[in-house]
């Protein structure tokens, strides 16, 4: 799972004065490709844009554990129960990996959380769609997990340490998210003419919003030249998505399903695909919280924290017991 | 709620190896560090063996001083075994 950089205003004027000389000696490091640690010297807006770079990342692990959730009591067998299982709770400890990485900027889990329940804190678009049937399972697992690894390998050197190793981890976790997917789509459209039926549906709703996932074009993408710069992003929004298009194309075609795009079509001099323009309205409108079930999405996730809320009670209140006790 | 301290964790890949850090988890105590430290870092049998030990309680030097720390180091390069050249005969020595 992933989220590209979704604010769309560009971040305030500093009001910190950095250091020339600092600033320097940062931006030298980074354009020699060297890794920023946690206690090295890094300008405000380099902190500032990590941390909601990789806080946003971690909101959509966690929030993308709920539309599979809603289909984990429903799943067609044992063994397709196990999988979801452990592909969802993969998606609980890449949350975890990248929280952790944020924090080493100087945020607290506990603000991350608190601003994600409180609706301020972004995350993908795609968990904004509704899970409809059992195929959508096997099209998340292919198209929004395969989206996600052409995002996440690049930035498996990006040029924050932590961020970095946190997405090594991920990536080497992924590769089973997408295979899983595809294999599931793979025994429905070898199965009756209704499973079939099922698969293309799937990717006729996921397609395009897999796409979005990249995030806006190029040309709209107003934080994206500094993100390069400072190695944060190692692709454009639109290479990436190009790359997306060339391998999921094929992949489509093996499954005897065809992408809801007429105007895909094989560009033989440029060496890729053609497709069709997306409805960025839409991207946008989702971006802002209008997705088909952004409200649901977060109802759920605040009533996971509150209903959980008596395991952290009861944790918290063991440890104070043994504490006093040891003191006594 | 105030968030749980911060763990480091380190896991010994298999046997022989040193345990390496693979990343933090919070926890209220060591025992829920351990616990959290295995669903997150060791899945797919990462490892055999777990540390945890709280982040507040780790000592690191300053990047900062780094150049001044290591400096001793740079300047003593007859240390190392290549700046001895020594006869073609026994040089795989």
């Amino acid at each position: 799972m992933y989220t590209t950089e979704l604010e769309k205003q560009p971040a305030p004027a500093l009001v910190t004065i950095e250091d020339p000389e600092r600033l320097a000696a940062f931006e030298a490091r980074v354009a020699a490709d060297e890794y920023i640690e946690p206690n090295d010297w890094m300008p405000e807006a380099y902190r500032r844009t990590l941390v909601r770079q990789i806080s946003q990342h971690a909101h959509s692990e966690i929030v993308g554990m709920l539309p599979e959730a809603n289909w984990l009591t429903r799943a067609p067998s044992l063994k397709r129960k196990a999988i979801l299982l452990a592909k969802i709770q993969d998606e609980g400890g890449h949350g975890l990996y990248l929280y952790c990485a944020a924090e080493t900027l100087g945020t607290s889990r506990e603000e991350m959380i608190e601003a994600l329940h409180a609706g301020r804190a972004k995350y993908s678009t795609i968990f904004n769609y509704p899970t409809l049937n059992w195929a959508d399972i096997g099209a998340i697992g292919w198209l929004v997990d395969g989206a996600a690894i052409m995002n996440q390998v690049p930035l498996q050197r990006t040029s924050y340490g932590p961020y970095a190793r946190a997405m090594v981890r991920i990536c080497k976790e992924e590769s089973f998210h997408q295979r899983q997917g595809y294999d599931l789509l793979l025994t429905m459209v070898n199965g009756t003419p209704a499973q079939r039926a099922m698969a293309q549906d799937a990717l006729n709703r996921w397609w395009w919003p897999a796409l979005m996932m990249f995030g806006p074009p190029d040309d709209n993408s107003p934080n994206s030249a500094q993100s390069m710069r400072w190695r944060i992003k190692r692709e454009t929004n639109d290479e990436l998505r190009q790359k997306f298009v060339d391998a999921t194309v094929p992949q489509a075609e093996l499954l005897g399903l065809t992408v809801p795009d007429p105007d895909l079509r094989w560009n033989e001099e440029r060496g890729h695909y053609d497709f069709g323009s997306i409805n960025w309205d839409e991207f946008y409108a989702v971006v802002r919280g209008e997705g088909p079930v952004a409200r649901e999405r977060m109802d759920a996730r605040r009533a996971a924290w509150d209903n959980g809320a008596w395991v952290r009670d009861a944790a918290a209140a063991f440890e104070a017991k043994r504490a006093s006790r040891k003191a006594a | 709620m105030k968030d749980w301290p911060l763990w480091e964790v380190f896991v010994r890949a298999r046997g022989g190896l040193d345990h390496r850090h693979a990343g933090s988890v919070h926890a209220p105590d060591a025992d829920m560090a351990l616990r959290h430290a295995r669903d997150t870092y060791t899945r797919r049998m990462e490892g055999v063996s777990i540390w945890v030990v709280r982040s507040a309680d780790i000592v690191a030097s300053d990047p900062a001083k780094g150049e001044a720390l290591f400096e001793p180091a740079a300047s003593k390069i007859y240390r190392h075994p290549t700046f001895y050249e020594l006869p073609e005969a026994v040089n795989h020595m």
